[in-house]
């Protein structure tokens, strides 16, 4: 359900990654594992449809992400790939519940309040529905970061470091409650780490190792 | 706090407009209504200005009198229609006292509330606003007193009795006190040399629009003073004032556009990743760029509405409190033109916005969410 081939990024001061292709089962449950810089970040942007890649392809479900126009690649993006950060960034104007509407909202879904509650409640989080952001703890805004990206039940689940600014327990919990909800709703779920906790705690035998060695430009070049 | 002081700003610039479009035109329409039919004053010697103001809007003091006779004479000119005769002197609680015949009633086209109008002497007939000020009804007497405003040298010897109260106009004719040129004259004991302070004339034909005044200013002891012209000379007087105002307004709105430019710029690095967000939730590019279009446009349209509302009660309130009731403000008239004060409220949101929408636009979704 998703294959890479052949993708290449090159930065404006003319360093460029290639990454080796890969491929993705359906429900699949993957750890992208690199050293920082080693361009994991840079991997799952445009696996998500947030960066264009300089040459190759990424194809999610037999669609070519990177062929379709930019308006269709928003549209398709929010309904059907959910994306977890480092920070969950959520509005801090809105409450819990309009978050997660507002995610329904621009992915051009209907509003589906049953659907936000039911997840929250999956998280542990339903009595949080109508707080704020500014209300809520690092582990719990993160939650509610993954109830935002799972709302439209996306067939692809990208995780980003989710864990990096996460205690222990928030951390286990975290990764848990992922691979957890993933298989619930079938989503593909591929979380790019280097945090031990998360290797210890996943225990999916997928593992997709980005090394500096065998992308960078040097290796290329020999 | 930003939010509401770019408010502060719109609605300011926004509400001094309204006020001097709505100030402007009431006070143009009124001097207009209260001139209507009167194509020439004819008074004493002196300030043309004067004359208009003294004998059409009651303002100002009448230049002096002039007699009764020679006044006949230019009434009986073949190319005057309408002359109507004022004598003025007294007032009555600061109401002016006006001594007239029945032509200055249907010159202005005064109708009755109450009673009927003067048939003898020391009758008068008072305006809605002079009735309802004094509680005067028909049958009351009242004392005149000598000046235009002062209270002090009342005339004790003889009582005015109101004989009819006129319906409210909307014009100075509120606030006067009308009688008989004789009920005046006799006041002054003043039978022998009769003398009147001016007279309202209507032409007869275009033609006399040039040859009366002429004639009245060469060969008469007279001066004869064009309402219109005047009216236009005093507009020309206060429309330095009013454009200096104006561009004060104008600078303002401008102000609260870079303001709202400022402020929507400097969001803008404290939202990005909202906006960013946003984008990896489905968002378009173009969605993002409206919604700063969107919010900029909001803000300065709530802001004029709000500055359109505070003119309003602004005149409304100078309208309350103001002294002279001649020229008396009335907020609740709404003006078409007021809709362009909108529009620009609307138009300064929109560039103040663009360059910010089109920043917004560019984000890069990936280089924003990297750099956690």
């Amino acid at each position: 359900m998703l294959q890479t081939t052949h993708l290449t990024k090159t930065f404006p001061n003319g360093a460029s990654l290639h990454f080796p292709d890969w491929t993705v089962g359906k429900g699949e449950q993957w750890l992208l594992l690199g050293e920082s810089g080693s361009g994991k970040t840079t991997l799952l942007h445009m696996l998500g449809g947030l960066l264009r890649p300089s040459a190759g392809c990424a194809a999610v479900n037999g669609t070519d992400l990177y062929a379709l126009p930019a308006r269709r690649l928003d549209r398709f993006r929010g309904r059907n790939i959910g994306i977890i950060f480092q920070q969950p960034h959520l509005i801090r104007s809105m409450t819990v519940g309009e978050n997660l509407q507002l995610a329904q909202t621009f992915a051009g879904m209907p509003e589906d309040p049953s659907r936000i509650r039911e997840l929250l409640a999956a998280l542990d989080m339903g009595h949080k529905y109508r707080s704020y952001p500014g209300e809520l703890s690092q582990g719990q805004a993160q939650r509610v970061g993954i109830a935002r990206a799972l709302v439209n039940r996306p067939a692809l689940l990208l995780a980003d470091e989710p864990t990096s600014s996460l205690d222990n327990r928030n951390a286990e919990q975290v990764v848990r409650l992922l691979s957890e909800l993933a298989g619930v709703e079938r989503s593909t779920l591929v979380i790019s780490t280097h945090d031990d906790r998360v290797k210890d705690a996943f225990f999916k035998e997928y593992r997709f190792e980005l090394s500096r060695e065998r992308i960078s430009d040097q290796l290329e070049k020999s | 706090m930003s939010l509401a002081l770019n408010l502060i700003l719109i609605a300011f610039g926004t509400g001094m407009l309204a006020m001097l479009l709505l100030g402007v035109s009431q006070v143009g329409d009124r001097l207009r209504d209260n001139a209507r039919g009167v194509d020439l004053v004819v008074g004493a010697k002196g300030s043309p200005l004067q004359l208009i103001l003294s004998s059409i809007y009651f303002i100002d003091f009448p230049t002096g009198n002039i007699s009764e006779q020679d006044a006949r004479m230019l009434a009986a000119n073949p190319m005057v229609k309408k002359a109507v005769p004022l004598a003025l002197g007294d007032n009555y609680a600061g109401f002016r006292i006006v001594g007239t015949d029945t032509g200055y009633v249907s010159l202005h086209g005064l109708e009755l509330a109450a009673g009927r109008f003067w048939s003898e002497d020391f009758e008068i007939v008072i305006g809605a606003e002079v009735a309802r000020v004094q509680h005067l009804k028909p049958g009351d007497r009242v004392y005149g007193s000598h000046g235009l405003a002062s209270q002090q040298d009342v005339h004790e010897d003889h009582p005015y009795i109101v004989s009819g109260v006129l319906k409210k106009k909307g014009s100075v004719a509120d606030n006067l006190v009308l009688t008989s040129l004789l009920s005046i004259w006799e006041m002054h004991g003043a039978e022998e040399a009769r003398e009147i302070t001016a007279m309202l004339v209507q032409y007869r034909s275009r033609l006399a629009m040039v040859a009366l005044p002429a004639m009245v200013n060469r060969s008469t002891g007279m001066q004869a003073a064009s309402p219109a012209k005047e009216s236009a000379r005093l507009f020309a007087l206060i429309g330095v004032g009013v454009d200096t105002v104006r561009w004060l307004a104008i600078a303002l709105m401008l102000l609260a556009g870079v303001s709202v430019f400022v402020s929507l710029y400097n969001s803008l690095r404290e939202r990005v990743y909202d906006l960013a967000v946003m984008r990896v939730m489905g968002a378009s590019r173009r969605a993002i760029w409206g919604m700063i279009i969107v919010e900029g446009m909001l803000l300065t349209t709530t802001g004029s509405l709000a500055g359109i509302l505070l003119g309003h009660a602004a005149i409304h309130g100078i309208g309350y409190w103001q002294g002279s009731p001649q020229a008396r403000l009335d907020g609740l008239v709404f003006l078409p033109q007021e809709s362009w004060l909108l529009v620009a409220g609307m138009g300064i949101g929109l560039a103040a916005a663009i360059l910010p929408a089109v920043q917004a636009y560019r984000t890069d979704i990936s280089q924003t969410m990297s750099k956690i």
